[in-house]
């Protein structure tokens, strides 16, 4: 980690833009903020986005976009008043990542289709004999998309080490919790069974997240899963865990009180 | 064709590193020459189509040419969003083939017919979609695509066989003519070109004389050759093997339309539901009235009925 402060200057940026362009996906853009923090600030080689030899990420949940957009802008790659056009007409910063945008590798937005792209990608390098890692960003809700599968299949058959999924476990989903809608349990020993190796860490700690990325056997021949346990709303106690934050905006008492709270945050 | 392709991308894959080659597990006795050549170069995903463009789309970002191999349905339908999110939407250079144009997979049935994917694929902005009407259409359309920065569909028909009048080779955005004739226009795609010229060739033997207009770049549309042959003749017959909503037939209405032609338009493919009876693609054909007989029997009567 460059800055212990990311995650809190993540999610500010999420809340200020959320507030400014009256729009939802707040708890979804929470619950990886401080995932995003520790692959930009603390695992990812990217120099330059546009260097053809840089590790590759996909936020395949695309629609906690607003988190992307926070790390691109502390990294210094879209200014301010581009942060600023947020859901606003004729802007390249939407719900979901579009491709245009610096930075985006691959525009996403419909659920599993990332972590094909990225399937792919990885076998672009092993193939290439390069260096580069992917990265993608999953939910868990995420895996009920049956091509999650068909790409855990491909990548342990392929022995894809240079390839990470991080899965957002926070156990919620568009319309209930996901116990209730569509069970995914046991998560680990599914990917286990896929030929993946697993590892579970606190999805809210950045350092607990470097640190397991980091122990993934470089050499080994297999495809790597994070299964990051987060809060959805994670920072935001009047949002965590509950569904309406999926889609819900906030209105300016809310706001404020959201903010209080994640300048809280240790 | 699907020969006729292979032998062509063994030849290109010789000089272009660039090129690999992925099937949904399906090419048995047609892809072997590239697998025994480039076999680090092919890679069988499994029966796992959407994973296929998926993993295609993540290759050509990274500057690969990959072709993604399998059965027109299951080529360009079962994965068409990830067609359209990938691809398409990323302009990257993912080449898509289908094999099994139309009915040419007869007795498999309904599943394995692509009679939609025309329609389907012609929505997508960019998409380059080309139907050869023969071997020597679909040698000339893999090397004259080789440079193509975006998507490709390639809609390849099963056998293997050469026009011998069709003299001039595949061109993106142009359109290739098969005789002459003043009196009637057929349009044809694809494969089932082979019927339309047999059926030119019956109609000759009534007096009605024909021009075949061959369309095989669907995409880009070969709007001047269009317009052009269009502009001549009063009566214009699509053929087609493929549903009469989106395909040729539905091209040549758009072009007539928006030019303001005076042709008068008659689109003949499958316009009902392929399921019930079923047999080899000739049967098919004739039952659906697109074999060269029933197609010369249904143009000379609309003739004889509207002229």
């Amino acid at each position: 980690m460059e800055q212990p402060a990311f995650p809190t200057q993540i999610r500010r940026i999420i809340l200020e833009q959320a507030k400014r362009a009256n729009v939802g996906h707040i708890g979804s853009a929470l619950s990886i903020a401080d995932i995003i923090a520790a692959l930009y600030f603390g695992v990812m080689n990217i120099p330059d986005p546009n260097d053809p030899d840089r590790d590759r990420f996909i936020l395949s949940k695309g629609h906690a976009a607003l988190a992307l957009y926070a790390a691109f802008f502390l990294k210094n790659w879209i200014p301010g008043e581009m942060l600023d056009t947020y859901c606003s007409d004729d802007t390249l910063l939407a719900v979901h990542p579009e491709r245009l945008l610096t930075g985006v590798d691959f525009g996403t937005g419909s659920l599993g289709m990332g972590i094909s792209y990225a399937v792919g990608a990885a076998l672009a390098a092993k193939i290439r004999n390069s260096k580069r890692r992917v990265f993608v960003l999953i939910s868990d809700a995420e895996c009920n998309e049956g091509i999650v599968w068909e790409s855990a299949m491909f990548a342990a058959h392929h022995k894809l080490s240079n390839l990470y999924v991080i899965i957002d476990l926070n156990g919620q989903q568009a319309l209930g919790y996901i116990q209730d809608v569509l069970n995914t349990s046991p998560m680990g020993k599914k990917w286990e069974a896929f030929g993946w190796e697993v590892k579970d860490v606190d999805g809210h700690s950045p350092e607990e997240i470097i640190r397991a990325i980091q122990s993934c056997e470089q050499e080994s021949t297999c495809p790597h899963v994070i299964l990051a346990h987060t809060t959805f709303g994670k920072g935001v106690p009047f949002m965590e865990n509950k569904i309406k934050w999926h889609y819900w905006p906030m209105s300016q008492e809310e706001y404020s009180q959201a903010l209080e709270s994640i300048e809280k945050r240790p | 064709m699907r020969t006729a392709f292979i032998k062509a991308l063994v030849e290109l894959a010789k000089t272009d590193q660039r090129i690999l080659l992925l099937t949904g597990d399906l090419g048995y006795l047609v892809i072997e020459p590239f697998v025994e050549l480039f076999p680090d170069r092919f890679i069988n995903v499994g029966v796992a189509e959407q994973n296929m463009v998926g993993i295609a789309t993540g290759l050509a970002e990274a500057g690969y040419v990959p072709f993604v191999y399998s059965i027109a349905p299951f080529a360009a339908l079962r994965p068409f969003e990830f067609i359209r999110n990938g691809p398409v939407y990323h302009q990257l250079p993912v080449r898509i083939v289908g094999v099994g144009q139309g009915v040419d997979y007869g007795f498999n049935g309904n599943s394995h017919f692509g009679v939609d994917d025309i329609g389907v694929l012609r929505t997508q902005p960019g998409l380059t979609i080309i139907a050869p009407a023969d071997d020597t259409q679909t040698k000339s359309a893999v090397e004259k695509t080789q440079h193509v920065s975006g998507p490709v569909y390639f809609r390849l028909g099963k056998d293997s066989f050469e026009l011998p009048d069709l003299n001039r080779s595949f061109e993106l955005g142009q359109t290739q003519q098969i005789g002459s004739g003043r009196d009637v226009l057929l349009v044809s795609s694809g494969a089932i070109t082979r019927e339309a010229v047999k059926a030119a060739n019956l109609l000759e033997q009534q007096g009605i004389m024909t021009t075949v207009l061959v369309v095989s770049s669907i995409a880009p549309v070969p709007t001047a050759d269009l317009i052009d042959a269009l502009s001549s003749f009063e009566h214009v017959f699509t053929i087609e093997s493929h549903y009469i909503t989106g395909g040729i037939g539905s091209l040549i209405a758009e072009i007539v339309a928006e030019h303001h032609l005076d042709s008068w338009v008659v689109r003949l493919g499958f316009d009902s539901l392929l399921n019930g009876s079923l047999g080899s693609a000739a049967f098919l054909h004739e039952r659906h009235g697109l074999s060269a007989a029933k197609l010369a029997t249904r143009i000379g009567e609309y003739l004889r009925q509207n002229v």
